[in-house]
C-alpha cells in the first residue's frame, strides 16, 4: 500500500537532492535546474495530498507552482545571459561584480 | 499491488535522474537528465490520478522551461569547464555537519507523526459540481481561486517582457 | 484478459504499422505529386510506375554507412533522430479512427485508446518532439547543424503557441479534452467544427505546416540555405529517421486536423437523413480519405509556394497568428457565454 509517507519521503529525497545540487555546484546553469527540482519536490507533495484528500485544491495550487517556476525560469536565465554577454563566465565564484 | 510496483520503479527513475542532473560535468547531459526527471514525475502524477497536471507538467516544464533551458546552455557554451577551480573560501566540514542536522531533523519529524494518532482530515472546500479531473481543476480556478488565476498571468506577463528586455542585444 | 491485453496490443500493432508503411509510401506520394506539378512523372523505373521505389529507397538507406563525426557527442548523437521519431509516433495512441464496430462478436473501438486529456496529450508530446532537432543541431559538433536547430527549434515553439491557442477555442466548442469526445461534439452539433472555426482551422493549417518544417517554412532544412539544415551530418539509417518522422509528423497534423475540425470518421452531413446512402462507406474509410486531402495540400503546397525567409516566418508568426488566434478564442468565448 503506497500511503502518501511514501510520497512524502520521495519528495524530501528529491529536495535535499535539489539543494545538494544548489550548493555544491559552480556552474549556474546546474544550480537553476536544481531548483526546479525543488520545485518538483513540493509539487509532488502537493499532489499526492490532494489525491488523499480528494480535494482538487492541491492540484489547482500546484499549477500556480509550475506558473511561478517558468517566470522565474524566463527571468532567471535572462539575468545569465546578460551576465554572460558582460564577463563571459557562468562560474558563480567570479559572478562577483558587487563584492569587494 | 500494481500500484506500488509502478510507484518504486518510477520513484528509483527520478531520485536517480535526479542525482545524475546534480552530478554530471557536462551541462548539456545534465538538461537531458533533468528532461527524462520531468518526464517521470509526469508519470508519478498520472498514478496520482492527476491527469490534467501530467500534461501540464510535460507541455510546460519539459517542453518549455527545459527546452529554455538547454537554449541558453548551448548559448553559453564554453571551451573550458565552469568547474575549474575550487573556491577557497568553501567550508566543507560546516556544510557537512549543517546537513546532517537537518536529516537529523527530519528523521525525527518522520518517527514523531509515524507515532501520533492521525489527525482529522483538513476541511475540504465545497466539492465543484463536476466530474473528471480536468473539470475540477478547471472549476476551481476559475470560481474559488480567480484572482490568484489572473495574479498569475500578470506575473507570466511581467517575466515575459523582463526577460525579453534581459536578453536583447540593445535596447 | 482479451479486452485488457491483447485487442489494445494487437491495436498497437496494426496502428504502428499502418503508420510506418503510410510514412514510407507518403515518401513515394510526395516526388509524384511535386512531379505533377512540375508536368514531369516521377519515380517510374521501379516497379510498375514507381510502386517500389520507396522500398529501393529504404534499402539503400540502411545499406549506406553510419559516419558519426569526430568529438560529436556520440549519446546524444544517436538519440536525436530517435527523440525526433518517437512523439510522431505514440501520438496515435489517442486518434480516433472510427466508432464502435462490431468484429467477430465482440465491440471493438476503432481507436487504441481515449484518454480524458488526450488533445493535452497531443499537445505536450508535440512539444517534447522540438528536443529531437535541438539535439541534433548541438550533436553533431559543427556550425551550420547548430545555426539551423537553433533556427528550426526557433520556429517550432513560435509556432507551437499559436497552434495550441486555436486548439483551445476547438476545446471551447466541444467542451472536453478527449479526442473521442470532439468527434461526437461535432456530430451531436450537426456541424464539422470547420465551418463554426474557419480562423482556427486556418491558422491550425499554417501552424501545422511550420511544425513540421514543410515549405513554405522549411528555411531550417533547405540545402541551399544552410547546406541541409539540423541533419546535415547524419547518413543513412540516421537520417532515415529523420525523414520518416517528418513524415509522420505530417501524417499526425492531418490526423488532428481531421478529428478536429473536418468531423473525424463522420461522413458529410452527418444528420441528413437524404444523404444516409453514404453510410455504406466504412467510417474509417471517411477518416483516411479527409486525412488523404489533407496530405494532399501538405504536398501541393510544398510545390507551389515560395519558401519564407526566416524573419518573414517568425514575424508571422508572433506577430500575425498569435494575436488572430488569441482574437478569435476572445470571440469564441464571448459567443459561447452570450449565445448558448
Amino acid at each position: 500500500m503506497i500511503t502518501p509517507t511514501h510520497y512524502m519521503l520521495l519528495s524530501a529525497a528529491l529536495f535535499i537532492i535539489g539543494v545538494i545540487g544548489v550548493m555544491a555546484r559552480r556552474n549556474i546553469i546546474i544550480i537553476f535546474m536544481s531548483i526546479e527540482l525543488i520545485l518538483n519536490a513540493v509539487n509532488i507533495n502537493l499532489i499526492a495530498f490532494s489525491a488523499q484528500l480528494q480535494n482538487a485544491v492541491g492540484q489547482v495550487f500546484a499549477i500556480f507552482v509550475i506558473a511561478v517556476a517558468a517566470a522565474e525560469a524566463a527571468v532567471g536565465l535572462g539575468i545569465i545571459l546578460a551576465f554572460y554577454r558582460n564577463k563571459e563566465t557562468v562560474n558563480i565564484d567570479e559572478m562577483n561584480l558587487m563584492r569587494w | 499491488m500494481g500500484e506500488a510496483i509502478a510507484f518504486y520503479v518510477i520513484a528509483a527513475f527520478i531520485l536517480g535522474f535526479a542525482v545524475l542532473v546534480v552530478s554530471t560535468k557536462d551541462t548539456v547531459h545534465s538538461v537531458l537528465f533533468l528532461v527524462l526527471d520531468f518526464l517521470f514525475v509526469a508519470a508519478l502524477y498520472v498514478l496520482l490520478q492527476a491527469p490534467f497536471l501530467a500534461a501540464i507538467q510535460i507541455l510546460v516544464y519539459a517542453g518549455g522551461i527545459v527546452v529554455l533551458y538547454l537554449f541558453v546552455v548551448m548559448l553559453v557554451n564554453l571551451k573550458r569547464p565552469p568547474e575549474a577551480h575550487q573556491d577557497p573560501h568553501r567550508r566543507t566540514k560546516l556544510g557537512l555537519g549543517l546537513a546532517a542536522a537537518v536529516l537529523l531533523e527530519l528523521g525525527a519529524i518522520l518517527v514523531y507523526t509515524s507515532t501520533r494518532p492521525a489527525t482529522a482530515a483538513a476541511a475540504t472546500a465545497a466539492l465543484p459540481p463536476v466530474t473528471g479531473n480536468t473539470e475540477q481543476v478547471g472549476w476551481l480556478l476559475y470560481t474559488n481561486y480567480l484572482i490568484p488565476f489572473e495574479i498569475a498571468s500578470m506575473l507570466l506577463l511581467v517575466a515575459m517582457i523582463g526577460a525579453i528586455i534581459l536578453a536583447k542585444r540593445e535596447l | 484478459m482479451i479486452d485488457t491485453f491483447v485487442i489494445p496490443l494487437l491495436k498497437i500493432v496494426i496502428v504502428l504499422n499502418a503508420t510506418l508503411v503510410a510514412v514510407t509510401y507518403m515518401v513515394l506520394l510526395e516526388r509524384k505529386v511535386i512531379a505533377w506539378a512540375q508536368s514531369r512523372l516521377g519515380p517510374m523505373r521501379v516497379g510498375p510506375y514507381g510502386v517500389l521505389q520507396p522500398i529501393a529507397d529504404a534499402v539503400k538507406l540502411m545499406i549506406k554507412e553510419d559516419i558519426t563525426p569526430v568529438r560529436a557527442d556520440k549519446w546524444v548523437f544517436t538519440a536525436a533522430p530517435i527523440i525526433s521519431m518517437v512523439p510522431a509516433l505514440i501520438v496515435y495512441a489517442v486518434i480516433p479512427f472510427g466508432p464502435e464496430v462490431n468484429l467477430f462478436g465482440r465491440q471493438v473501438s476503432l481507436y487504441v485508446t481515449d484518454v480524458n486529456v488526450g488533445l493535452l496529450y497531443i499537445v505536450s508530446v508535440a512539444s517534447v518532439g522540438v528536443y529531437g532537432i535541438i539535439l541534433a543541431g548541438y550533436a553533431s559538433n559543427s556550425k551550420y547543424p547548430l545555426l539551423a536547430s537553433l533556427r528550426a527549434s526557433a520556429q517550432l515553439i513560435s509556432y507551437e503557441v499559436a497552434v495550441t491557442l486555436t486548439l483551445v477555442s476547438v476545446i471551447l466548442m466541444a467542451g472536453t479534452l478527449s479526442m473521442v469526445g470532439i468527434v461526437r461534439a461535432q456530430e451531436s452539433g450537426h456541424v464539422w467544427f470547420a465551418f463554426v472555426q474557419p480562423v482556427a482551422f486556418v491558422i491550425f493549417f499554417i501552424g501545422g505546416l511550420a511544425e513540421t518544417n514543410r515549405a513554405p517554412f522549411d528555411l531550417p532544412e533547405a540545402e541551399q540555405e544552410l547546406t541541409g539544415g539540423f541533419h546535415t551530418e547524419y547518413s543513412g539509417m540516421r537520417f532515415a529517421l529523420f525523414f520518416l518522422a517528418e513524415y509522420a509528423n505530417m501524417i499526425v497534423v492531418s490526423s488532428v486536423a481531421t478529428t478536429l475540425f473536418l468531423g473525424g470518421w463522420l461522413r458529410p452531413f452527418p444528420n441528413v437523413a437524404a444523404l444516409a446512402f453514404l453510410d455504406f462507406v466504412p467510417a474509417w474509410m471517411w477518416f483516411l480519405v479527409k486525412s488523404f486531402v489533407f496530405l494532399y495540400i501538405f504536398i501541393w503546397v510544398r510545390a507551389t509556394l515560395p519558401r519564407y525567409r526566416y524573419d518573414q516566418l517568425m514575424r508571422l508568426g508572433w506577430k500575425f497568428l498569435i494575436p488572430l488566434a488569441i482574437a478569435n478564442l476572445v470571440v469564441t468565448g464571448i459567443v459561447k457565454v452570450l449565445l448558448l
